[in-house]
């Protein structure tokens, strides 16, 4: 099948705004812009469900109508800073299918009325977003941006942005907040930034791979994205895959496929790439619950998880074989989170660094008895307290290793470790 | 729609203006929910999540919008888990639950959190007793500690953030509550966090660090000891402090003040005064004062201070008692031919007015004035001044602001504050000036005046709003369609660049504008209403009440217009000089410290009254150790006209006496009647002669009313540690245009011509040196060096370069300054800094000095 969002897998050069106008491209922006109003493009945005493929799987169409109609300043902020735990699939499509980016962008100005639209690339990305500058600089000289977009009466600019490596930064309001130059903490909403975002006027923010997939929705309409995926999450995905399976990588498949079928099927995984079996996955890199075996013939959808109490998040799936010592994992995923809290609420500060010390003395062989049930309480504290979503994040590896490999948790408090072969502990973080 | 909304919380019944916030809501109703960062003067953050509470609405039909009923007729409330309740806002029917186990357990679980890192070392932390985190968490916190004490993070202790606040990383908690302070409410962001997470940390972006007018508020609306302030810090515990409300001497705001006092061994069991802190009136400075007024008070407690009457025996002054001292100089003034005073307005109203009732009634002499002139225009004021009633917090949308030859920020930095913060709730600001100010970043239309130009560009701005201009492209056109426009129109006048008789034509300009008829309100002058009016910044804490008083050669108590006017000052000093005075009473002037007199001269006889011995004081006949305002009672009257109360707050030193007692005791002795036995009678006598005050006593100006947002009080944590007022809020008196119509004034014919030569404009500076400021320590790193701000063009024509001494004199006084040569004013003008301040004239001379 070929591909909807990872074109240049099939169109050598893609990223070239000659060879991407030659197969089709910008014609879904300039169809818009000839045959559609604004309102019509968020109708269809709506009515093909385009659920954010950042992680929280929030209709686009749905977003793009909480803006207000009318006169004033808007903007568009593409969310480009992918910091969450073996995710790597927006960078794929910054540096080799960036005019589907800039199409779906663009499409998503036209129809809130926006006359700019900036990317926040994660600081990282230096050769991904030189070669979007480069498809941003193509399209100003195709006259796809600027002003009077295609003859017509839209203009808009694109712009871009670099973090500065900070995980908090992908959460919407913090990511405004570095915009705007500011320290990158997330804003108290409401307002939400449909009402006041970049520079308090009515923003929309979306993630790479949902504006890519919006130019297709418009060339083959809303019935052809429907036919495609799950009844609640409709359309492809793109899944990274990692860990331990022969061939890691992003896939795009259509929603709906199931876990065993990426991890383990010809085309795509391969298997696990040593002796081990399975043990566990991270279907949502460090924000959301580990699943085991059991969850693996679940469909990958926004729903297909719920029944073993986790998410599909931004579909980074880590396979992790018997190999793993999971209290090690879900320190590591801890000491991420603490390194990564932003600070600015109580509970995921405080709780991010007292989980973290919790761990160290656990994988020191310095555990007490009151450990894990000390650490499940911490992170019960962090839940439903906090300021944004990342203190919620952090419970889960936490909460969810301590429910389904509780006996090796109680190894590390009694001292044993013969619980498959422990991972060297990281030397004890000095305090920073 | 209205205004107002009603809600629920904890089954009581509560309505509130909208666009409240939960916290503020449920205070209204004496619940208390406990926050952290949330501070009720700056905008919600949501960061601590202290304030976790229950919070549910109505539930509404879909298709009818009608709310839903249960089976008893009762609304369906539908709760959303837990909330912030300083970022919610209110909203029709909401019930807010504060009491629930749910409630009760997220405050334990965040206090929890909270001690993690931060040390229980409150047995040495000078929050101790007053911490909202203390208190806290003898309410919700665990008997014992689930966390490992090792893993605690060790942190800095004693970190400067500047020479003024110190901050120990352990103890903060990371609610921003001081960055936000400094950036949102005064607009200077020079403190700030640094990196993320638990390595979050407060760190000064400035260089002198945490470089601002406002930085003790900071330690004040800490909820930690995280912050304090370098006189206090480990110096007191809050429990051992008796707190006294009096009023910031130091500038025409009169902020309301609390001074902290404690009875030590280490001061030899006197009484000393370990802190001031803001006590709240929104009226006057709601819950900051400014860091001179924080920590300028050392001078009380210096050793230079005066203690005993000392007479003059030949080149020596020495030490006597008070009755020989009192009858000598009551002697000698008796006998001299001609008496003269000039007196301080630092002086409390009781002091000027016995002061005048000596003079005027004594003595016999209307040779009586201020002995500082710098801004006139008192008698102006009594007509059009701000009306009663006024306060700077209700001035917005739809009203101006208009501020003339005046530097705010250094002048009068709370004024600064409420100006630039009517500004921000939508007030047109006018600034005019000859140079750029701190104001203007705030203002509508800062327009500048070449120097030398106030009084034209002034005129030109009240002629354009004469006449019904169309807003044109010219600024003070613009402005001034603006100012008529307004509501309500204040108007502050200073005396930059302009001579004491210039400013009195200020006055009359700027009272002819508030008495301009044609304006939005139907006819009526913008003089006489409430929060209309002028306000003149004042050089001095008691100018207005010195005026009031009656401290003028031509003025009587209560503006009363004498027949036959006295001497003024500059005659005064003059004839003192030349001997056709015989006896002058110097009440706290230093006329030869402030270079306008150069010796004694001819003058029989010289009497100080004062605190310092100072270069006068040292050529004084007698000099009488008077007490510092900690150490007594009276009463100030700020540049708003509200008189305020001070209260005792430190035993007097040595023999030192309250001034207006000294003064009446001489009174008793050249004849008048017996003193006083109390500051409050001898207020009454001034309430019986200045008609303004006739509603006044010393009961009447200790009245409070409640006050908001509610502070200090059990819950220190919502509003800081700032003191609720407990002893007066004032009484603002009336001025004439509230009762009757006022003319329009007489103006001089104004003729501005350029200056021959250069011209010396002094600037105020907050940090100037001074017989005060010299004598805190504290603040001798932010003393502005006196220096000469020159025009490149002029530095090459007088020879000059950046950094040479120079001996400059203006109006004859000859003053040591370092040259600043930076282009920053215009050619033909001078800005004369950190010098005691002096009017502004032509330079006469100007010599490098050899510094070598």
């Amino acid at each position: 099948m070929a591909h909807i969002l990872l074109r240049h897998r099939d169109v050598e050069n893609i990223h070239r705004y000659d060879i991407y106008a030659a197969n089709g491209g910008y014609e879904g922006l300039k169809k818009a812009l000839r045959e559609h109003e604004p309102a019509q493009i968020i109708e269809m945005v709506r009515k093909a469900n385009i659920r954010g493929r950042g992680g929280a799987g929030f209709p686009a169409g749905v977003k793009w109508g909480f803006i207000p109609k009318g006169e004033g300043r808007k903007y568009v902020v593409v969310n480009a800073d992918e910091s969450e735990a073996g995710t790597f699939k927006d960078r794929e499509l910054i540096e080799y299918n960036p005019h589907q980016v800039i199409e779906g962008a663009l499409i998503c100005a036209y129809a809130i009325g926006a006359e700019a639209a900036y990317i926040y690339f994660r600081g990282e990305f230096m050769v991904a977003g030189q070669r979007f500058e480069q498809a941003i600089r193509e399209g100003y000289a195709n006259n796809a941006i600027g002003e009077n977009i295609f003859g017509s009466d839209f203009s808009c600019h694109f712009l871009t942005h670099y973090g500065a490596g900070a995980y908090i930064c992908g959460e919407e309001t913090a990511l405004l907040e570095s915009l705007e130059g500011k320290l990158g903490q997330p804003r108290v909403r409401p307002p939400f930034p449909a009402q006041a975002g970049l520079y308090a006027k009515p923003t929309v923010v979306n993630n790479v791979e949902t504006l890519a997939n919006v130019p297709p929705v418009i060339t083959r309409g809303p019935d052809w994205y429907l036919s495609i995926g799950t009844d609640r999450s409709p359309g492809p995905k793109i899944v990274c895959l990692s860990g331990h399976v022969k061939r890691p990588g992003n896939y795009e498949v259509p929603m709906g496929t199931s876990y065993r079928e990426l991890i383990f099927g010809k085309e795509y995984g391969g298997g696990m790439s040593g002796d081990q079996p399975f043990k566990a996955l991270l279907p949502s890199g460090g924000s959301a619950p580990v699943v085991t075996d059991e969850a693996l013939d679940a469909p990958i959808s926004f729903e297909g998880l719920e029944p073993y109490n986790s998410l599909l998040g931004s579909a980074s799936l880590i396979v992790m074989d018997a190999s793993v010592d999971m209290v090690w994992a879900a320190s590591k995923l801890t000491h991420f989170f603490r390194h990564e809290s932003c600070g600015k609420c109580t509970p995921c500060r405080e709780g991010t660094y007292w989980m973290d010390r919790i761990y160290e003395r656990l994988l020191d062989g310095r555990g007490r008895q009151a450990d894990v049930a000390l650490l499940e309480s911490v992170a019960g504290q962090m839940q439903g307290e906090g300021l944004c979503a990342l203190g919620e994040f952090a419970t889960s590896p936490v909460l969810s290793t301590i429910r389904l490999f509780p006996e090796e948790y109680r190894a590390k408090v009694n001292g044993a470790a013969e619980q498959g072969q422990q991972q060297p502990a990281e030397a004890a973080v000095a305090a920073d | 729609m209205s205004d107002s909304v009603k809600l629920t919380v904890d089954g009581v019944e509560v309505t509130v203006p909208k666009g409240t916030v939960v916290v503020d809501a449920a205070k209204r109703v004496d619940v208390d929910i406990p926050v952290f960062c949330y501070h009720p003067k700056m905008d919600p953050v949501g960061m601590c999540r202290m304030c976790l509470v229950e919070i549910g609405t109505p539930v509404r039909d879909r298709e009818t919008g009608e709310i839903v009923t249960d089976d008893n007729g009762e609304p369906q409330i539908n709760f959303r888990g837990l909330q912030t309740g300083c970022t919610v806002e209110v909203s029709d029917g909401m019930v807010v639950r504060t009491a629930t186990e749910v409630v009760t357990d997220a405050r334990d679980d965040i206090i929890e959190f909270l001690l993690t890192s931060h040390p229980l070392d409150c047995p040495v932390c000078d929050k101790g007793g007053e911490c909202p985190l203390q208190n806290l968490t003898m309410r919700h916190g665990r008997g014992t500690s689930r966390f490992v004490f090792s893993d605690k993070l060790k942190l800095a202790k004693n970190v400067p953030l500047g020479d003024l606040i110190y901050l120990d990383r352990e103890r903060c908690i990371q609610c921003a509550r001081c960055t936000r302070f400094q950036a949102e409410v005064v607009d200077d962001p020079v403190i700030a966090f640094h990196n993320r997470g638990r390595r979050l940390e407060i760190v000064t972006l400035s260089d002198p660090g945490f470089d601002s007018h406002w930085s003790g508020n900071t330690t004040d609306i800490c909820p930690v000891g995280a912050l304090t302030t370098a006189d206090f810090r480990f110096g007191a515990r809050p429990w051992e402090l008796t707190p006294v409300a009096s009023i910031c001497p130091h500038c025409p705001v009169g902020c309301n003040t609390t001074m902290s006092i404690r009875q030590e061994a280490r001061s030899g069991g006197r009484k000393v005064i370990k802190r001031i802190m803001p006590r709240q009136n929104e009226a006057v400075n709601e819950i900051w004062i400014c860091d001179k007024g924080r920590f300028v008070h050392h001078y009380a407690d210096a050793p230079e201070r005066l203690t005993r009457p000392l007479v003059r025996e030949g080149d020596e002054l020495v030490e006597t008692s008070w009755d020989e001292a009192l009858d000598l100089v009551a002697g000698r003034l008796q006998m001299a031919d001609s008496v003269a005073g000039l007196a301080s307005d630092r002086l409390s109203n009781e002091d000027l007015f016995a002061f005048q009732t000596l003079l005027r009634q004594g003595l016999n002499s209307n040779d009586l004035d201020l002995a500082d002139q710098r801004l006139a225009g008192g008698d102006v004021v009594a007509d059009v001044g701000l009306a009663s009633g006024s306060n700077l917090l209700e001035v917005g949308a739809g009203d101006a602001i208009l501020v003339v030859a005046s530097d705010l920020h250094q002048e009068a930095p709370v004024w600064w504050l409420r100006v630039k913060q009517a500004a921000e709730r939508g007030a047109t600001l006018v600034v005019l000036n000859a140079r750029p100010t701190r104001l203007d970043k705030a203002a509508t239309h800062a327009v500048h005046y070449r120097p030398g130009q106030t009084l034209g560009t002034v005129h030109s701005l009240l002629n354009a709003a004469r006449v019904d201009t169309e807003p044109g492209r010219d600024a003070l056109r613009a402005a001034a369609a603006a100012l008529v426009e307004a509501d309500n129109l204040v108007a502050f006048y200073g005396a930059e660049g302009l001579s004491y008789g210039e400013t009195e034509t200020l006055a009359r300009l700027l009272a002819n504008l508030l008495l301009l008829q044609d304006g939005a309100n139907e006819g009526a002058a913008h003089a006489g209403r409430r929060n209309s009016g002028l306000i003149p910044v004042w050089p001095r804490g008691n100018t207005q009440g010195a005026w009031d008083m009656g401290i003028r050669p031509d003025l009587g108590p209560g503006y009363a217009r004498l027949d036959q006017p006295g001497r003024a000052a500059d005659a005064i000093l003059a004839d003192a000089h030349a001997g056709e005075i015989d006896a002058l009473y110097l009440l706290g002037a230093d006329p030869v410290g402030n270079g306008r007199l150069a010796d004694r001269g001819r003058l029989d006889f010289l009497v100080v009254q004062e605190l310092f011995l100072t270069e006068t004081a040292a050529l004084a006949d007698v000099v009488l150790p008077a007490q510092s305002w900690a150490e007594r009672e009276g009463t100030y009257t700020n540049g708003e006209r509200r008189v305020q109360r001070f209260y005792p707050a430190i035993q007097p030193l040595g023999e030192s006496r309250p001034d207006w007692q000294i003064l009446a005791q001489i009174g008793e002795r050249v004849g008048l009647d017996k003193p006083p036995f109390a500051a409050s009678l001898m207020f009454r006598q001034i309430a019986n002669a200045v008609p303004q005050y006739a509603a006044m006593d010393y009961r009447s100006l200790g009245r409070v009313e409640p006050q908001w947002p509610v502070v200090g009080g059990e819950d220190l944590y919502y509003g800081g540690t700032a003191y609720d007022n407990r002893s007066g809020l004032g009484q603002q008196w009336s001025v004439t245009a509230e009762q009757e119509a006022v003319d329009r004034f007489d103006l001089p014919p104004i003729d501005e011509q350029p200056a021959d030569g250069l011209v010396a404009v002094p600037v105020a500076a907050l940090y100037t040196p001074g017989t005060l400021l010299d004598k805190s320590e504290l603040l001798q790193a932010r003393a502005v060096a006196p220096a000469l701000l020159l025009n490149s063009e002029d530095a090459q024509r007088l020879a000059v370069a950046d950094g040479d001494v120079l001996a400059v004199t203006v109006g004859g006084v000859r003053q040591q300054v370092e040259a600043h040569v930076n282009g920053q004013t215009a050619p033909g003008v001078a800005l004369l800094q950190g010098v005691s301040r002096s009017a502004s004239g032509l330079v006469t001379a100007i010599d490098k000095v050899d510094n070598s």
